[in-house]
Order: structure tokens, then C-alpha cells, then sequence
């Protein structure tokens, strides 16, 4: 076999050695903890700053704090999609398991935040727009990311064959890649009732500082909330998929008697 | 070439092409895509006529007037270029306000009278504490009385 993805398994140099399950999966039981840690005092911080430090809102009032879990968790399930798209790309071009297995393993977390995200924003609709629900260009997108995130889970769920349900993974997580710059720029293209951006690279935020502060701060703890949950996630799937082999028999043995 | 890159150039045109689709379709769709129209393009006539649509704007600054009923409110919509004569029976959002975004759903009737039959305030991207806008109201203020 010449195939490049086994000659990276069978020759591990730097960094790549970890694209082998085998030894991925110690380092990632190594690193979820300190991510996990980090979430939850980002978290604390972040929730702190939100609730207590800033300031009420001018127009909405006291209200306008859901943005503190909105925004983090919208910007979440866009980013992970992109992630498992990143990861799906990688897998069909090099082949390599671990790629499926780290888009797999972040679909759940997406869906997650997808539906947080909408849901606080149909909490936060009602008593400023007067509505829960309308169809504009963002809010549908958005409603549509979380369909792919279901239809991502269902489909890798339903087929029993690992190899095949990885690859029909990644053709949804490609195609459905398309929709995040959708979402992301619907309030610029088209004409919505949900508001444009208050935060993104090109301008200065139209926020006060301590409530930009809370937001980005929670941010930065969704980030860390999601690498460590997809790490175990990783971890339980390779273990899933390699349980045939002799290097997990070892692993479990070891943990067991670690008990 | 080597397999994998045939690969790559596989995932990358496949990729490339659905994204021309995609694009394609929704400039296509440009006008379906659209929450509401503004009031200049209601002028314009590209808003639909015979059927339901919402137009969005500014409320204008003291238009806002209540019938005796207590129910019925009257008010104008602008784009600062057209306005649009709106009137509405039921309740309203907090936030609607002289001065802030809005957006109405209804027909228009022959006079070029708006009959709303849903009125949704439209927030912006702007975050402030409530000291902020005292404060610019204050500045604001100031400015004005200097030019008198």
C-alpha cells in the first residue's frame, strides 16, 4: 500500500504523528481538561461582566443581556460548521480517519449552539420586536444551519459502514458550508428586521467597552468549552472505531486498573 | 498527478461550482430575499401591490398620534426621502418610538394609505449605557443652542 495518508501513519514525523488515532488519543485526554478548565473560569469572568459590571442598555434596558450568550453562541455554530468543513475537505483529499472523526466529533457541539442561539434570540425578539419568530434572511439561514447540523448527525448516525457514513458526512459539511457566509452577511445584503453587526473586523463596535467586554470574553470561553467537549468526543469515538485493535484493548485495560 | 492532489482539485472545483450556483440563485431570488421594502422603493413601485408586504423605515419625530379608541395609532414611515401614511389597530412593541427603526406589514389602500396589520420595532447595532445617551442628548443639545 503506497496510499500518502498510510505513509503518514507509518512514518510519524512532528506534528503529523498525531493524525494517528493511536496517538491522538492520549494527547487529547492530556488537553480537553485544560480547555474544559478555562471554559468554566472564562465562563464565571464572562457571566460576571454581563450581568453585574455592565451597564443597562439605553434603548432596550436590562433586555439586551441575552447578547451575552446570543452572539458567543452564534458565532459558534457558524464557525464550527466551518470547522467540520475544514476537516471534511481534509479527510476526502488525504484520506485520513481522524479527519472524519474531528468532524463528527464537533457536529453535536454545533447543533448546540445553533439552537441556543436562536432560542435566545426568539426570547430576546418578543419584547423587542414584538415577535418571536419571522422569516427574514437571517433568521431562516440560521434556522437552516440547524437542520444541517441535524441532517449531518442523522445521515453519519444511519449508515453502519464508518468509511461510507464519513464520506456522506463530509459532502453535507462541504455543501452546507456555503450557508455560514449566507448567514453571516444576510443583514448586509438584504434588507432584515434582525439588526447588522455591532462587532466585526472592518469597523470600529458600535458597543460600549465593558459590554463588548462581557461578549468577548464569553466568547473566548465558548471557544474553549467546544475544544475540550470535541476532544472527548474525539477520544470516544477513536475508541469506538479501533476497538478491534490491540493498542485499545491496552489503553482500556490500563484505565481500568487506573480505577 | 498524484491521487491525492486529483483529489484536492475534485473537492476544490465541486465546492467552487456550488458556490457560483448558490449565488446565482440567490441573486435570482433577490427580491424574495428581501423582509421588507423601504418607503422609496414603495414610490418606485417595486413593492408588490394587490397582496400583503411590510415596508421598514424610520417612525418619523411626531407623527405618532392615538385615536379616541385608545387602540387605533396613526403614524408616518420614512426612508428621510418618502414618507408613507400608516395606520394600525393593536398593540405595540416596547421599543417603538418616534425616531426608531420599524418595520409594518399590511396592504396599501388606493389613497396610498398604509393599513397595517403588524407592527414590528426594528433595533439597531448600537449598544450604550443609558449615562451615553444622556450625555450625547446633553452634547446634542449644546450644538444646537450654539448655532441659534
Amino acid at each position: 500500500m503506497t496510499t500518502p495518508s498510510r505513509a503518514v501513519t507509518r512514518n510519524p514525523e512532528g506534528i503529523l504523528r498525531f493524525a494517528a488515532p493511536q496517538q491522538f488519543y492520549p494527547l487529547a485526554g492530556t488537553l480537553a481538561p485544560w480547555f474544559a478548565q478555562a471554559a468554566a473560569v472564562l465562563t464565571a469572568i464572562g457571566l460576571y461582566i454581563g450581568f453585574f459590571v455592565a451597564p443597562t442598555d439605553f434603548q432596550q434596558g436590562e433586555v439586551y443581556r441575552v447578547i451575552f450568550i446570543h452572539v458567543p453562541a452564534a458565532w459558534m455554530s457558524m464557525l464550527i460548521y466551518l470547522v467540520m468543513a475544514f476537516w471534511a475537505a481534509v479527510g476526502l483529499v488525504l484520506n485520513t480517519r481522524l479527519s472524519f472523526i474531528m468532524c463528527q466529533a464537533l457536529a453535536p457541539t454545533g447543533a448546540m449552539f445553533c439552537f441556543l442561539a436562536l432560542w435566545t434570540g426568539a426570547l430576546w425578539g418578543k419584547p423587542t420586536w414584538g415577535t418571536y419568530w419571522v422569516w427574514d434572511a437571517r433568521l431562516t439561514s440560521q434556522l437552516l444551519l440547524l437542520f444541517l447540523y441535524f441532517g449531518f448527525i442523522a445521515l453519519t448516525r444511519a449508515i453502519e459502514d464508518p468509511r461510507r457514513a464519513d464520506r456522506a458526512g463530509a459532502i453535507i459539511a462541504l455543501v452546507g458550508a456555503v450557508n455560514v457566509p449566507i448567514i453571516y452577511f444576510s443583514v448586509q445584503w438584504w434588507n432584515t428586521l434582525h439588526q447588522g453587526a455591532s462587532v466585526s473586523l472592518t469597523k470600529a463596535p458600535s458597543m460600549a467597552t465593558t459590554m463588548l467586554a462581557g461578549m468577548l470574553v464569553m466568547a473566548l470561553a465558548a471557544w474553549m468549552y467546544a475544544i475540550a467537549v470535541a476532544l472527548w468526543r474525539v477520544r470516544a469515538l477513536i475508541l469506538e472505531r479501533e476497538r478491534h485493535t490491540e493498542w485499545v484493548g491496552e489503553v482500556l485495560e490500563a484505565e481500568g486498573r487506573a480505577r | 498527478m498524484k491521487a491525492r492532489n486529483k483529489r484536492l482539485l475534485l473537492v476544490g472545483g465541486g465546492v467552487a461550482l456550488l458556490v457560483a450556483a448558490v449565488a446565482l440563485v440567490l441573486t435570482a431570488f433577490q427580491q424574495n430575499l428581501v423582509f421588507f421594502h423601504t418607503p422609496s422603493e414603495v414610490y418606485e413601485g417595486k413593492a408588490p401591490t394587490g397582496r400583503a408586504f411590510r415596508i421598514g423605515g424610520m417612525v418619523e419625530e411626531g407623527s405618532i398620534r392615538r385615536e379616541a379608541d385608545g387602540l387605533t395609532v396613526s403614524f408616518a414611515i420614512t426612508d428621510t426621502a418618502k414618507v408613507i401614511p400608516v395606520t394600525y389597530r393593536g398593540t405595540l412593541p416596547d421599543l417603538f418610538q418616534e425616531g426608531k427603526g420599524a418595520v409594518v406589514q399590511g396592504m396599501l389602500d388606493a389613497g396610498g394609505h398604509f393599513r397595517a396589520t403588524e407592527v414590528l420595532a426594528k433595533h439597531d447595532e448600537n449598544y450604550m449605557p443609558v449615562e451615553a445617551q444622556y450625555a450625547i442628548d446633553q452634547a446634542h443639545k449644546a450644538a444646537q443652542t450654539v448655532q441659534q
